[in-house]
């Protein structure tokens, strides 16, 4: 299981009790439970947020981990992923070719993690987005079924082609009851994007979209896979860029996410990303503890395939 | 060279109009005689050094097969495949002739590599027609000599995977084969679209984070050969020497190519085309997970497209069914999707794709499969004496049982390459001997 899409409800629980389990756990007794497992952390593409949070939750757990990245190995002299990904244990990988952990498994046989492939997907971006919503829409839930976000309707804004992150949590969020909906210029946001999964629908009118919505999490312009497309990026900002007065006129209450990096001034104002509606420094804390639980049962279930993220 | 006499065998034979009991002697490379059973000179010959006895009881006898579209890797690229395994290969799968790419390393730009190729030395199972580079290192720049290949060898030209975009150029490549009486053979992708794609454009590729190459790419290129090829016709009366320009559109993938191609023949162009197996039998949902053995270029396309490569091979607008076989090594292929390189083998599965499915499941009659694995793609390349088992062809002959089902496993291909997305498929028609120019090139283990 390297994608969101492959998460039933009952994984989603299980994966967020243990989550909310580890945080509250004494540390000590929490650095027993994979002590002297060794954790490599595979990051053929460079990353802040996701190689720290991932590093804190092995280390939290009690696990050695090595980090390999592309800069500092034989990532960078040509060896393949098969070949390396054969001389480690278990695997936490991100990498800029879409696909790439279903290779590292099929090839190891190893717990994988997927921690974002390429424009594919980035599954516990899109647990921690999940943890984050219902933490503010049902406050000392534990467990949730089908129906947990029955009624809530969550926008995903901006460059959803180039997207992991969009593309996880339109997966994941639809299966607990949401109701996705993607906005963005066309040359971002393709017609088929709606063939994706169920529960997913296209809004072009950004306000529209705001004012459907309790949840408005925004994405980055991925310039570097942009690839030769051209955005108008002054055109952009006034169609889709998030204003204190756009959010104050068609979203007053809407909770505003973003998985970083952002691009203050883009995609958002500098004074939203600050402002009080935005949970973006309150995802990044939630993402440790969902990477625990995810590397937790990743390792504690070698019969399994590999427990994904 | 000695004589061999296969008896009893239902001879299919679809240029010749042939289809009934027959026996058939093979003498000194040619077919010398097809008579009813019993009937031949040979009266009641007995089996000797000189004399192989054949007894097809059972079995179909039908012309060898012919692929105009496979990739041999040699010069160059012998851990994928050698001239030697790839025709090994192919006489497993009932072919007795096929057309090799230019796109080897280096490229067949010179009748020096073109008469390399086809030296004994190669030790091919079967019979090699190369198919020479349009342009030098097939960069799209300067013509090769087409005259000079010929005498070498090559039966036409192609730029292969680098189709050739410039409108000015592609013109010449026409005008300059049709001078020459040579076919052109277009990878029909206009690569400016394509840059980066792994696969078909489309919700699959959405959903799996790959980008796609959109169907345009493919026919926008197609409508601009047959512009061309109709500018070039002069009212269907050609050059001065009353050569026509013919067009090959290689592997077609998609419903718009084959629709232009309908148009142009309706329009009485010289162009024609192929489909290769894996277009008429998979769509872009067999990427599943990233599975490399699905990647291939043109990509596995739509269910409307597959089913537009059907259709075109039911209603005839199709004129040949070829493998693209295109080998690579394992390690080449176990990599991230998107640097994978693109092509499967295809040559030992063919038939046994084309029998089931074409014949027993979407009901074309065996004489149309087999003419469109064999009479048809001979006749568009000018392959002479081959593709048909009259009187005074070359002994290229294959006997098979059409109804024997078999499943097919990539570990025991000859080819050197395992590559393919039919591994463990039930097959329909078991190939029990290959005989090229009068030699047994395959016989089944059974046989």
């Amino acid at each position: 299981m390297l994608s969101a899409g492959e998460l039933t409800p009952e994984t989603v629980s299980e994966i967020l009790t243990l989550a909310t389990q580890l945080e509250r756990e004494d540390p000590i007794q929490r650095a027993q439970r994979l002590a002297k497992r060794r954790i490599a952390l595979l990051f053929y593409e460079s990353s802040t947020r996701t190689r720290t949070s991932f590093e804190l939750a092995a280390k939290g757990l009690g696990a050695d981990t090595t980090l390999v990245s592309s800069l500092s190995s034989s990532i960078e002299k040509g060896e393949t992923l098969k070949d390396t990904g054969l001389t480690l244990k278990a695997i936490i990988l991100r990498h800029p070719s879409s696909g790439a952990p279903w290779l590292l498994e099929r090839e190891t046989r190893l717990p994988v993690l997927n921690a974002g492939d390429g424009m594919h997907e980035h599954p516990s971006q899109a647990l921690l987005d999940l943890r984050t919503i219902l933490a503010h829409l049902s406050p000392g839930v534990e467990t949730v079924s089908a129906h947990a976000l029955a009624g809530v309707t969550v926008a995903i804004v901006g460059d959803i082609l180039h997207s992991r992150v969009a593309r996880s949590n339109m997966l994941l969020l639809p299966k607990l009851g949401a109701r996705v909906i993607l906005c963005g210029p066309k040359e971002l946001l393709p017609e088929v994007a709606l063939e994706a999964g169920p529960g997913i629908e296209i809004e072009r009118d950004f306000t529209r979209a705001m004012a459907l919505s309790q949840v408005v999490m925004m994405l980055r312009i991925q310039a570097e896979r942009l690839a030769g497309l051209q955005v108008d990026l002054e055109e952009y900002k006034t169609r889709y860029q998030l204003t204190e007065e756009r959010l104050a006129a068609h979203a007053p209450k809407a909770l505003v996410m973003h998985p970083g990096p952002i691009i203050r001034g883009l995609e958002l104002t500098g004074e939203v990303a600050d402002g009080p509606q935005s949970l973006i420094l309150e995802q990044v804390h939630h993402g440790v503890a969902i990477r625990m639980a995810l590397v937790l049962r990743a390792l504690s279930q070698p019969a399994r395939k590999a427990v994904g993220a | 060279m000695s004589t061999i006499l296969i008896r009893n065998g239902h001879l299919i034979d679809p240029a010749a109009g042939v289809d009934g009991l027959k026996d058939i002697v093979l003498r000194d490379g040619r077919v010398a005689e097809v008579a009813e059973p019993g009937k031949t000179t040979l009266g009641k010959a007995k089996p000797g050094p000189d004399l192989q006895m054949i007894d097809a009881k059972g079995l179909t006898v039908a012309p060898g097969l012919v692929d105009i579209h496979v990739h041999l890797r040699e010069p160059g690229q012998r851990h994928k495949e050698t001239i030697a395994t790839g025709t090994a290969a192919a006489a497993a799968g009932g072919f007795t002739s096929v057309a090799a790419m230019p796109n080897t390393v280096p490229t067949n730009d010179s009748p020096e590599i073109t008469r390399w190729m086809q030296a004994p030395e190669r030790n091919a199972a079967i019979r090699v027609f190369p198919i020479g580079a349009a342009t030098r290192a097939i960069k799209g720049e300067v013509l090769n000599d087409y005259a000079a290949l010929k005498s070498a060898g090559v039966v036409a030209v192609t730029d292969d995977g680098h189709p050739i975009l410039k409108d000015s150029i592609m013109r010449e490549v026409l005008i300059n084969a049709t001078r020459c009486g040579l076919s052109v053979i277009q990878h029909a992708e206009d690569t400016r679209m394509t840059g980066g794609c792994s696969m078909n454009a489309g919700a699959t590729a959405f959903r799996l984070g790959l980008r796609g190459m959109p169907p345009e790419a493919e026919y926008g290129l197609v409508e601009r050969d047959i512009r061309l090829v109709t500018e070039l016709s002069m009212n269907g009366k050609g050059d001065k020497n009353g050569h026509r320009p013919h067009l090959h559109v290689a592997h077609t993938s998609t419903a718009q190519a084959v629709a232009a191609v309908r148009q142009a023949r309706r329009n009485g162009l010289r162009v024609t085309c192929e489909v290769a197996p894996h277009h008429f039998l998979l769509t872009e949902e067999h990427v599943g997970a990233y599975d490399t053995n699905a990647k291939m270029n043109p990509p596995l396309r739509s269910a409307e497209d597959r089913d537009a490569m059907i259709q075109g091979i039911l209603d005839g607008v199709v004129d040949a069914i070829a493998t693209d076989h295109a080998p690579h090594a394992s390690h080449e292929k176990e990599v991230e999707f998107e640097r994978a390189p693109n092509g499967i083998t295809g040559l030992e599965s063919a038939l046994g794709l084309s029998l089931r499915w074409l014949h027993h499941e979407w009901k074309l009659p065996l004489g149309r499969v087999l003419s469109l694995l064999s009479a048809q793609p001979a006749a568009l390349l000018g392959l002479r004496g081959r593709g048909t088992l009259s009187v005074g062809s070359f002994a290229d002959v294959l006997i098979f049982d059409p109804k024997q089902e078999w499943v097919f496993q990539a570990k025991n291909s000859r080819s050197k390459s395992k590559n393919t997305p039919f591994d463990g498929w039930t097959m329909q028609g078991k190939v029990h001997w290959t005989i090229s120019e009068g030699r047994v090139a395959f016989q089944a283990a059974t046989a």
